[in-house]
């Protein structure tokens, strides 16, 4: 069977008026890390959930493994890892016994167990620590271990909705080496987040805005293919100054700018066209008296990118 | 006038365990100029929480000194809260107060005359785009405009200071985006001064100035540019096919200064890109590991800040041997 673990077809979701999600279509290959993308209220989690069978689409379907989530509920969460972004452990119990806990909802054997909790304590990074409380584990440390019991059956298809959040970057970029191992040996991931520079780290993105699939590529080639405008980075001794200018200019119509904010020392301003606003904002600029250092074109970043396609 | 909006100096705070003393900040120094965006950037238990509560005055310091425009942070801290906006890492908003009773709620707080109340809070719920939720329960906001309500809240006895412990967790890419422009036009506008914490890299590069917390010792204190500079090399990025030999492989490279992993990618620091490409290309062929051609990328302060705390530790651990 040569059929993607996870086949998405025109699936809709509405709630009396209001179309939660809205004719989505796409899949994810196995092995793949695919990065599932937007706002709050877009219809992420809510998508999460037809595919985790825990709510019936409207209209459409879906295929993961095989099993129609709506239907075969219980045959597919056997092979079906979710992990969501509170963490959902047991601050009471020490890791080891967490572990255990999971192993024993998802009907583990004591061999089984036995072997995974060795296998997940080390992969976490927790030998040693497996009789801690978990309440005393620091943010990372409780992501792994949280991690870990999401795939303690050895699932073939994992659901990550938000993992990272309020983790710190060198926890995060381990978390993002579990993932690859995971997928590495065949394991497909659909993670959530709400941080882009860890969305590029993925290696198919789906935007999701008011319920519809705006974007489906790699991260590569939305930022080449999608950004409405282009990023222009003002250096100036007089940040503060280039900002009031520019924006009073943007406001009565003067330079038809998308976007002007102060970015540390630097002003970063969308536009429609660089080619036609460069020279008119340097003239602006000059005849607002603002010293200016150097203004030059900056590749988007994913988080421009996303901005922009939603807004 | 003291020209430093927040002054920190060789600032301690030890607290008392069952059985030990643990320092949470151990010898920080930073100054903050006025109309400065510092962020104060770090992991999880690095020092940050407790660092801005000592700034405030909310606990009272081991050793060292601190200040916020002039003002002790222990002995004044009457003096500096009411100078001072502050949003709190865990804050919370009366969930059944609506948006404007909570406008009204913190300015009486902060002792805003009835007068200056009627002028300011619509201006800032206008300037916060909440104008036309004004009768909205918090409870019912979007944690986005929960955020900017907790900006307004703090802003409401027209601070110069404001200090933001992680103002942006868990708010989705818009709204964080909105939150930083609505920072971006006070400090354009009024000047103000804005200290902030936060776990994330990117957001460091939108301050004027980053501390760089681990351990509860400041690791690097400098404009972002500079920040990133520190770090030696040019960086390269590769795929390989077989991640894990690929990883091990590329570490015993001549001209190979660090390895850091980016998902399925490498990010190699190396002291001469042009000329090690092709011989990490070569190297990784010859061993029979397929990949995708290597480039050349910009260092962010993410990887920075990766190299960073690795030296720091190698550091540490040399310290610690050389004692032993």
């Amino acid at each position: 069977m040569s059929q993607p673990p996870i086949v998405v077809e025109g699936l809709s979701k509405r709630f009396g008026d209001f179309v939660a999600v809205d004719d989505v279509s796409f899949k994810v290959d196995a092995g793949q890390v695919f990065g599932w993308l937007g706002p709050n209220g877009a219809g992420k989690t809510t998508t999460i959930r037809m595919l985790l069978g825990l709510i019936k689409p409207s209209s459409g379907r879906a295929s993961i493994l095989g099993f129609d989530p709506a239907t075969q509920t219980k045959a597919m969460q056997a092979h079906v890892g979710y992990m969501s972004q509170q963490f959902t452990l047991y601050n009471e119990l020490t890791a080891r016994e967490n572990i255990r806990f999971y192993g024993k909802v998802y009907g583990l054997s004591s061999d089984e167990l036995r072997q995974r909790q060795a296998e997940i304590l080390q992969m976490a990074g927790l030998d040693g620590r497996e009789n801690e409380l978990t309440a005393n584990l620091s943010g990372g440390w409780k992501q792994r271990l949280a991690l870990g019991c999401a795939i303690v059956h050895r699932p073939k298809v994992v659901f990550l909705d938000e993992p990272t959040a309020g983790v710190d970057p060198i926890s995060r970029r381990d978390f993002w080496g579990l993932i690859y191992a995971m997928a590495k040996k065949g394991v497909t991931v659909l993670v959530t987040t709400h941080y882009m520079d860890e969305a590029e780290l993925c290696q198919q993105v789906g935007f999701i805005s008011q319920g519809r699939l705006i974007a489906l590529d790699t991260p590569a080639r939305i930022k080449q293919a999608r950004m409405r405008g282009q990023v222009l980075e003002i250096n100036s001794p007089a940040p503060d100054q280039v900002m009031r200018v520019l924006k009073e200019a943007c406001d009565n119509g003067a330079l038809p700018l998308d976007e002007v904010a102060l970015y540390g020392a630097q002003v970063h301003v969308v536009v429609p066209d660089v080619e036609k606003q460069q020279r008119a904002i340097e003239d602006v600029l000059r005849a607002a008296q603002v010293p200016l250092a150097s203004i030059h074109l900056i590749a988007p970043t994913l988080e421009d990118v996303f901005i922009s396609l939603v807004s | 006038m003291d020209e430093f909006a927040i002054s920190a100096e060789n600032l301690v705070k030890k607290f008392k365990l069952r059985d030990r003393w643990q320092t949470a900040v151990d010898g920080v120094t930073f100054h903050v100029r006025r109309g400065e965006t510092y962020g104060l950037v770090g992991p999880d238990g690095a020092g940050k929480t407790t660092t801005t509560r000592l700034l405030l005055g909310l606990l009272d310091r081991t050793g060292g000194a601190s200040s916020v425009l002039g003002f002790d942070s222990m002995h004044q801290h009457y003096e500096v809260r009411r100078r001072v906006g502050y949003i709190a890492q865990q804050f919370v908003l009366p969930a059944d107060l609506t948006v404007i009773e909570n406008m009204r709620f913190f300015a009486s707080a902060q002792g805003v005359s009835s007068a200056e109340q009627a002028k300011r809070i619509p201006e800032l719920l206008s300037f916060a785009g909440l104008i036309d939720f004004s009768s909205r329960l918090a409870g019912r906001l979007s944690g986005g405009m929960k955020k900017k309500l907790a900006l307004a809240c703090s802003l409401v006895h027209a601070p110069q200071v404001v200090l933001l412990d992680e103002p942006t967790l868990g708010v989705d890419p818009v709204s964080r985006r909105e939150f930083w422009n609505l920072l971006g036009n006070l400090r354009a506008e009024r000047g103000l001064t804005i200290f902030f914490c936060t776990p994330y890299m990117d957001e460091a590069e939108r301050c004027t100035q980053v501390g760089l917390i681990y351990g509860g010792r400041i690791i690097a204190n400098d404009a972002p540019a500079r920040i990133k500079g520190m770090v030696a090399g040019d960086l390269l990025e590769i795929t390989p096919a077989r991640f894990v030999a690929a990883q091990e492989l590329v570490g015993t490279l001549p001209g190979v200064l660090e390895v850091q992993t980016y998902g399925d990618k490498l990010h190699l620091f190396v002291d001469d890109y042009a000329r090690r490409k092709s011989e990490i290309e070569a190297a990784l062929s010859a061993q029979g590991i397929g990949h995708d051609e290597a480039r050349q990328i910009e260092v962010r302060m993410e990887e920075a800040f990766i190299s960073l705390v690795r030296r720091h530790q190698a550091d540490d651990a040399e310290e610690r041997e050389a004692r032993v």
